[in-house]
């Protein structure tokens, strides 16, 4: 039953990429005419033709998207049979080499994601339409962005079906290889090239960690079959190996620092709901890897790798995060801030491998359903948030925050769906991301019950870093909308931007914002629903969790913390509502309107308001050794008593590059000059080359 | 019963919450030999402001309306989880210590906000600084609470106080530092000297008053009391989960007089402490805030690893 939804989910995909080539090249082609309104020719038929061919191919992408959002709903269907029932279901298929079929397995785990990927499609394959159009326009092969997606969802969805290692590659790479080309779509920029390059490079080095981490895997094992890996236990120092190379393998897509280059590269240049679907889904695939390869495929979990986890987690969330506040691009803002949710979700694992290596599994699982509820969170809002983004750069083809502003005047409804996604990726309460970083807070706090001193005190400053994560994560999001969407336009683009038309961008990002508020409200449900994930990685389940009802969340005991969502938001309601009465009450007529008061100078305008730049600023002076910084001013003068134009130039450039990847790529280019020196390009050289293979090879057959 | 004592208490907190902030103003005119003007005052403020019709600048958008009630909605409810008179209250196992900073966190997002909304150079300069402010306050202030709730392996405020009062005066070096961390970043937090000034008006040096420069009547009202609240709250949490003696642990009426009589008398004392520091202390610079800051977590830090240490061994 759930393997049915999700083969038809995955069908449904390739079925919508094959659509998307079809309506280009296939055979029910309209006959397409110019738009050339020459004299003398037959206006009539040719405005015909030309009429005839946009709603063809509106329709058919309208297909390519009603496929998508049929999968999505597969998607989710499949995956939710496979999470609430609890019931493994496995399968051979008769595909890949003829001794390896393809082994597909779906439990409660691979459901859980799924629903995610379900979550991550469907209100994509609603905005799609609408934001497909301006490609139109421009003439791009929307074939290929059709058939990249199609692929790119099935490609994510055989990974979590996956049950053998070949299978598990071919996946992986495919889903891979399909997102280069969404990246590379609009290649006509130098930036999106490079981008798209590096994601590519990337993503082959991590694979190649995998494969390797695969292959100790393999070596204790008979197969390339996970349930040979699960039964074959590994000895302590090969499984720390395995475990490394999957963590820099999986670590790597997943954008944890240092692996994280690619990330806020390419995530930004891809066509925005693809940008939704990377960060809000594909670097969850990456977390699936992860977790299955630990937790399942390795399992005997040593603390020290937790340890190793959570330090890592814990740079990329603060690391992440102060890039992020200092980027003015809004898609770069929100691919930096990916890389922070990937450290929570990474400081969630860790926690959890850290008890459960220490023999107390009961405290893992608060850390596991933190990371797995985190992963859930993080997928919804930040696909919202890449959506809001789209549609704002969509209108006003701005994509730089100090050339936006004032945009909650001209677009109130995607201004208020964004409102709703920085409020909920702030962790505020009472919406969802509050709850996850909560539960990641409390599982730290279990840490008094630890034998290890060192452990003790290690994993409260990683908690503290957590809290300054999230303020900073605030004030991140703060800068987002209150430079965007508020005071006075800082360009004519922004000040002519107008709301969007298409219903469909604004529903798609609309049914996130409810989601939002439906896992911030009720918490204990999904915990509840979680309870065989954990079972199936832990042994272990929190039964205390729900203990108090549905209305309570309480991962300890009651005493230990409690947090009841439904009554902190009537609370909320209540105190609003008295507020509002009480104030009626006491002052009843309407405020006045008038010009801004600005200390009585008057005379406000645009230029007069702080920048995006200007709001980092003293975040980027305190912590300044953090970024490669060049600052610089030309014509400023104290004792200029003349008017000057003065420029002031600044560069936020990601100390990763200086300190690791440009050393990398400058050792591999020392070498590959020495390797070069073999090749001396004459033809005898070769030849004594090829002689002398032949005679090694001679000798090693004749030992 | 319970019920209506838990809508009580937190209209009680609110309701003397500018008595506070008259009594510190008292203290310090005293101390700077200054006639003081009356202990209502602050109520004759807000009254006044409440009077008055509110003009708003019109280009402002609706998050500079609803501001001023999501500010004081989020911290009305901060009340009402926090033990004041008494330890056990319904309405305090609704959230924890880390859910009271979300609150205080989700008022001061709308704040800041509202800073931003009309566009002027003060007001994105005053949201610029608080965000700051409290980028560097949160983590400090959560290293405190978090050394306090492993002590009693809890994060929920009633349990703790409990664990405090049973476990009697007993000096532990990570209260101590705890204590001081948190005092610290109440201070900030409350835009108190000597990180900013609530009295001041001079544009340069303001950084609280300079998100609200355009607000005006009844919303400027509801924002004052709002802060003169977040005032009380500090200094009710700080003198509950420290020294919580005197707190009522039964709801009968003795217990509840008592308890109130021994909030009143605690937070008379700190309002003393701080008006006396105020007094001699000047504002600081404001990028020295980050060593104050990072003074104040690295107490608390002190006060954590001292738990470890000394305490659980």
């Amino acid at each position: 039953m759930s393997l049915f939804f999700s083969y038809l989910s995955i069908l449904l995909a390739l079925t919508s990429g094959l659509l998307a080539i079809l309506g280009e090249y296939g055979g029910f082609r309209l006959p397409t005419g110019k738009v050339d309104l020459a004299p003398g020719q037959d206006q009539n038929g040719t405005i015909h033709r030309f009429l005839l061919r946009s709603i063809h191919e509106l329709s058919h992408q309208q297909g390519v998207f009603a496929l998508l959002l049929l999968s999505g709903i597969g998607a989710v269907i499949g995956g939710a049979t496979a999470l609430l029932t609890n019931q493994i279901a496995r399968d051979i298929l008769p595909l890949g080499l003829p001794w390896m079929h393809w082994h597909v397995r779906l439990d409660a785990l691979s459901g859980f994601f799924l629903i995610i990927i379900g979550i991550g499609i469907i209100p994509v394959s609603l905005y799609g339409p609408g934001y497909i159009r301006q490609y139109r326009q421009d003439r791009y092969p929307l074939w290929l962005l059709g058939l990249c997606t199609g692929l790119f969802v099935a490609g994510m969805e055989l990974v979590l079906l996956a049950d053998d290692a070949f299978f598990f590659m071919i996946a992986w790479e495919l889903m891979s290889v399909s997102s280069y080309f969404l990246v590379a779509f609009q290649h006509e920029h130098a930036r999106n090239r490079r981008a798209a390059f590096l994601y590519l490079l990337m993503a082959v080095v991590g694979a190649i960690a995998i494969i390797l981490a695969f292959g100790v895997l393999a070596s204790f094992s008979h197969g390339f079959d996970f349930d040979g890996f699960r039964d074959n236990p590994l000895t302590p120092f090969w499984a720390t190996s395995a475990f490394l190379l999957a963590l820099v393998g999986f670590g790597m897509k997943a954008g944890l620092v240092p692996g994280h280059a690619w990330l806020p590269e390419a995530h930004p240049v891809a066509p925005s709901h693809i940008s939704a679907l990377m960060s809000g889904v594909m670097l969850k695939i990456a977390i699936y890897g992860l977790m299955r390869f630990s937790f399942d495929l390795l399992g005997n979990i040593q603390w020290q790798w937790g340890v190793v986890v959570l330090a890592v987690g814990t740079s990329s969330a603060v690391l992440g995060i102060l890039y992020a506040f200092q980027q003015n691009h809004v898609k770069t803002l929100l691919a930096y801030s990916s890389i922070e949710n990937m450290g929570i979700i990474a400081m969630g694992l860790g926690l959890a491998m850290i008890f459960t290596g220490a023999g107390r599994a009961e405290l893992g699982v608060i850390g596991l359903l933190a990371a797995l509820y985190h992963c859930l969170n993080h997928s919804i809002f930040k696909n919202l948030l890449f959506l809001a983004a789209g549609s704002v750069i969509h209108q006003s083809h701005e994509s730089d925050l100090d050339h936006l502003g004032g945009l909650i005047h001209r677009m109130p409804k995607t201004a208020f769906i964004m409102l709703m996604g920085c409020v909920a990726i702030s962790a505020l309460p009472p919406l969802n991301g509050f709850v996850s970083e909560w539960l990641t807070f409390q599982a730290a706090l279990q840490a008094t019950s630890l034998e290890s001193g060192v452990l003790r005190s290690m994993i409260p400053m990683a908690a503290a870093a957590l809290a300054f994560t999230g303020a900073l994560a605030a004030a991140t999001f703060i800068k987002l909308f209150g430079i965007g969407f508020l005071g006075l336009p800082r360009s004519q683009h922004a000040a002519h931007t107008r709301e969007v038309a298409h219903l469909g961008m604004l529903s798609g990002p609309g049914l996130l914002v409810g989601l939002c508020l439906l896992f911030g409200l009720l918490p204990t449900f999904v915990i509840q629903a979680l309870e065989p994930v954990t079972a199936l990685l832990l042994g272990a389940t929190l039964p205390s969790a729900s203990a108090q009802g549905g209305l309570w969340l309480t991962p300890g005991t009651q005493s230990v913390a409690s947090y009841s969502a439904p009554f902190v938001a009537i609370g909320l309601l209540l105190a609003w509502w008295v507020t509002q009465a009480f104030t009626k009450r006491v002052s009843p007529d309407e405020p006045k309107r008038g010009p801004a008061w600005d200390c009585g100078f008057g005379g406000l305008n645009a230029k007069m308001q702080y920048t995006s730049t200007a709001f980092s600023q003293p975040v980027r002076r305190i912590f300044s050794p953090v970024w490669d910084l060049q600052e610089s001013h030309e014509g400023a003068s104290a004792f200029s008593l003349t008017h000057r134009p003065v420029r002031h130039h600044l560069e936020v450039g990601d100390q990763s590059w200086r300190l690791l990847y440009h050393p990398i790529g400058n050792l591999t280019a020392e070498a590959a000059r020495r390797v070069a020196r073999l090749q001396g390009g004459s033809i005898r050289v070769y030849i004594t080359y090829s002689f002398a293979t032949l005679l090694l090879l001679l000798g090693i057959a004749s030992l | 019963m319970n019920g209506l004592l838990a809508t009580l208490e937190p209209l009680l907190f609110i309701f003397i919450s500018p008595l506070l902030a008259g009594w510190i103003k008292w203290i310090k005119c005293r101390l700077q030999n200054r006639r003081p003007p009356s202990l209502l005052q602050p109520y004759r403020d807000l009254a006044k402001l409440f009077r008055k019709t509110p003009v708003v600048a019109s280009h402002a958008s609706w998050i500079f309306e609803a501001t001023p009630y999501i500010l004081f909605a989020s911290m009305l409810l901060a009340v009402a989880i926090i033990p004041s008179i008494a330890v056990h209250l319904p309405t305090a196992s609704i959230a924890d210590v880390i859910a009271l900073v979300g609150f205080l966190a989700l008022g001061r997002f709308f704040l800041i906000l509202a800073g931003l909304d009309i566009g002027t150079a003060f007001g994105g300069m005053g949201s610029s600084r608080e965000a700051t402010i409290a980028t560097l306050a949160e983590p400090a202030m959560l290293m405190g609470v978090f050394t306090l709730a492993m002590s009693a392996n809890t994060t929920n405020l009633a349990i703790a106080i409990d664990y405090v009062l049973d476990s009697g005066l007993v000096l532990r070096p990570s209260f101590v530092f705890a204590l001081a961390g948190m005092v610290m970043v109440a201070i900030a937090e409350t835009g108190r000297v000597p990180i900013d000034n609530p009295a001041t008006h001079l544009e340069l040096t303001m950084i609280h008053e300079a998100m609200i420069l355009e607000y005006s009547g009844r919303h400027l009202a509801l924002i004052e009391w709002a802060g003169q609240i977040r005032l009380m709250l500090f200094g009710v949490l700080i003198a509950n989960l420290f020294f919580p003696w005197g707190i009522a642990e039964t709801l009968t009426p003795d217990a509840l007089t008592k308890g109130l009589a021994a909030m009143l008398a605690k937070l008379m004392e700190l309002g003393m402490l701080l008006a006396t520091a105020e007094m001699m202390l000047a504002k600081m610079r404001i990028f020295r805030v980050q060593d104050y800051l990072g003074f104040a977590y690295l107490l608390s830090l002190l006060g954590m690893l001292s738990h470890v240490i000394l305490e659980v061994g």
